[in-house]
């Protein structure tokens, strides 16, 4: 980086970060002047809220609920996207698309992040537009006074059946990208090879495990006397 | 004017003129106890708004946001069920701005949270965790998650149905935690020892849990993320400002 590229902070960027300060108050300050922050009747633990929804920010974990078993929707999986987004950079390789927008140098990282960020936008977004009573779909303009059906035909696989899908879903995402690309395994090496495979595949398995659900009516594909899945 | 820009006073306070040097713009970074936490010259690729789209900025302008707002609501909030949700209504009817005040404090929080996403979308796309910054990542990461919980503590304070039942879905989720979850699998507590007692201070939502979630949300929370965002900067000028491409 050579020296005649470099600019004083003072008063450039401190002069822009002054006006976005300034900007973003008047924004704010409109916004609360014109919509009040939500308040309803006082707490009452004898009546409760049908639909009673989280923060929109965990609506997209209580989406999850209607797929998953609560610990499930509300520990594992938050705990796995923490995780796994804390790692990611000890488990990209890529040495390339450093300090620019490059899609086209990262396409496998950036296709896979998107992806992710996606669903928690889709999640949210379905979970806060598209709710009502007993967490069934209501269409924005549909009245909550109608009381939706329940009634729901699930089942779960056989165990045996069920593990033998866990396993072979799994050994896809371990086998598949080899497949796609000789390289693949070599760049990460083994263990970080297996790490990633292991999240992508968990990642990916929400959408299946929903594709499940709403097209056969499956409610778990792993059943065990301890967990599940 | 004069006389007092050149008294021991005000040069005590004030260590330079304004006068438009090279020298001066370096000093008056560097001598400012609020600005010196950026470098005396950046390249000029960090500066575009393209590049950043201001986000991290802007998160922290937010946090700033809150801290002030919520130390102004802390003077008419008392963490106690009977007067909780009353102080709530006083300030919507009879402080002057009080509705202002806390639907300030509100929406700024929900923007923070968008606007933490997307300074993570940004940092992604843009390859910004790559070496040498991948912990400053992690320190992210961290302090994404430190925004969630803040946001999530605060909403029980109001004390009225929303905030009742959402905290209700929340820590149901926390009781079926495996082993630390009453009802989780491989849980080795009862109801009474459980991640959910920690939390609630009880079994149920009351006195306890309000003053629980209260005393994470103005304190322990905050704290935590003050220094987090503290690691968060400083690492920024360690790992030698903000990504450029290489």
């Amino acid at each position: 980086m050579n020296k005649q590229e470099r600019k004083y902070v003072f008063p450039d960027l401190a002069f822009m970060e002054f006006l976005t300060a300034v900007a973003l108050t008047i924004i704010l300050i409109v916004w609360a002047l014109l919509a009040n922050a939500p308040l309803m009747e006082i707490a009452s633990p004898a009546r409760s809220e049908n639909p009673s929804k989280a923060p929109w920010y965990f609506v997209g974990l209580q989406e999850l609920l209607v797929y998953f078993d609560p610990w499930m929707a509300g520990v594992i999986i938050p705990m796995i996207i923490i995780i796994c987004l804390a790692v990611i950079p000890y488990l990209d390789r890529n040495p390339h698309g450093s300090g620019g927008y490059s899609l086209s140098l990262r396409k496998f990282a950036v296709i896979n992040f998107i992806f992710g960020f996606s669903m928690w936008a889709i999640l949210i977004f379905i979970g806060y537009f598209f709710r009502g009573p007993n967490w069934q779909i209501y269409l924005p303009w549909e009245s909550w006074e109608q009381v939706k059906d329940l009634e729901e035909n699930l089942w779960s696989l056989n165990p045996v059946i069920g593990l033998i899908f866990i396993a072979a879903y799994f050994c896809l995402f371990m086998i598949l990208p080899g497949m796609i690309k000789k390289d693949f395994h070599k760049r990460y090496g083994p263990i970080r090879y297996v790490i990633v495979m292991l999240a992508l595949a968990s990642m990916y398995f929400v959408p299946v495990k929903i594709f499940l659900r709403l097209a056969f009516g499956i409610k778990y594909v792993l059943v065990t006397p301890w967990f599940n899945v | 004017m004069w006389r007092f820009k050149h008294s021991q006073i005000y040069k005590s306070i004030f260590r330079h003129g304004y006068e438009d040097t090279k020298e001066n713009r370096i000093r008056q970074i560097r001598s400012n106890i609020f600005l010196h936490v950026h470098p005396a010259k950046i390249p000029e690729h960090a500066m575009k708004i393209r590049f950043t789209w201001c986000m991290g900025g802007i998160t922290f302008f937010l946090f700033l946001v809150e801290t002030v707002t919520g130390i102004l609501l802390m003077f008419y909030y008392r963490p106690v069920p009977e007067y909780a949700y009353l102080d709530i209504k006083y300030l919507e009817f009879d402080v002057p701005f009080g509705v202002v005040l806390r639907n300030l404090h509100r929406w700024a929080a929900h923007l923070m949270v968008i606007t933490i996403m997307l300074h993570m979308l940004r940092v992604f796309l843009t390859g910004s965790y790559k070496p040498p910054r991948e912990f400053n990542w992690v320190v992210g990461v961290t302090l994404l998650v430190l925004t969630f919980l803040l946001s999530f503590t605060g909403y029980l304070l109001p004390w009225d149905q929303l905030a009742y039942w959402a905290i209700t879905v929340g820590t149901n989720m926390v009781r079926s935690m495996p082993v630390i979850g009453h009802e989780g699998p491989f849980a080795v507590v009862d109801k009474y020892h459980d991640v959910r007692f920690m939390l609630l201070g009880g079994t149920e939502i009351g006195g306890n849990a309000l003053l629980r979630f209260y005393v994470l949300h103005i304190m322990a929370l905050p704290s935590a993320a003050l220094i987090f965002i503290g690691v968060h900067f400083w690492r920024i000028r360690k790992d030698g400002g903000i990504s450029r491409p290489l």
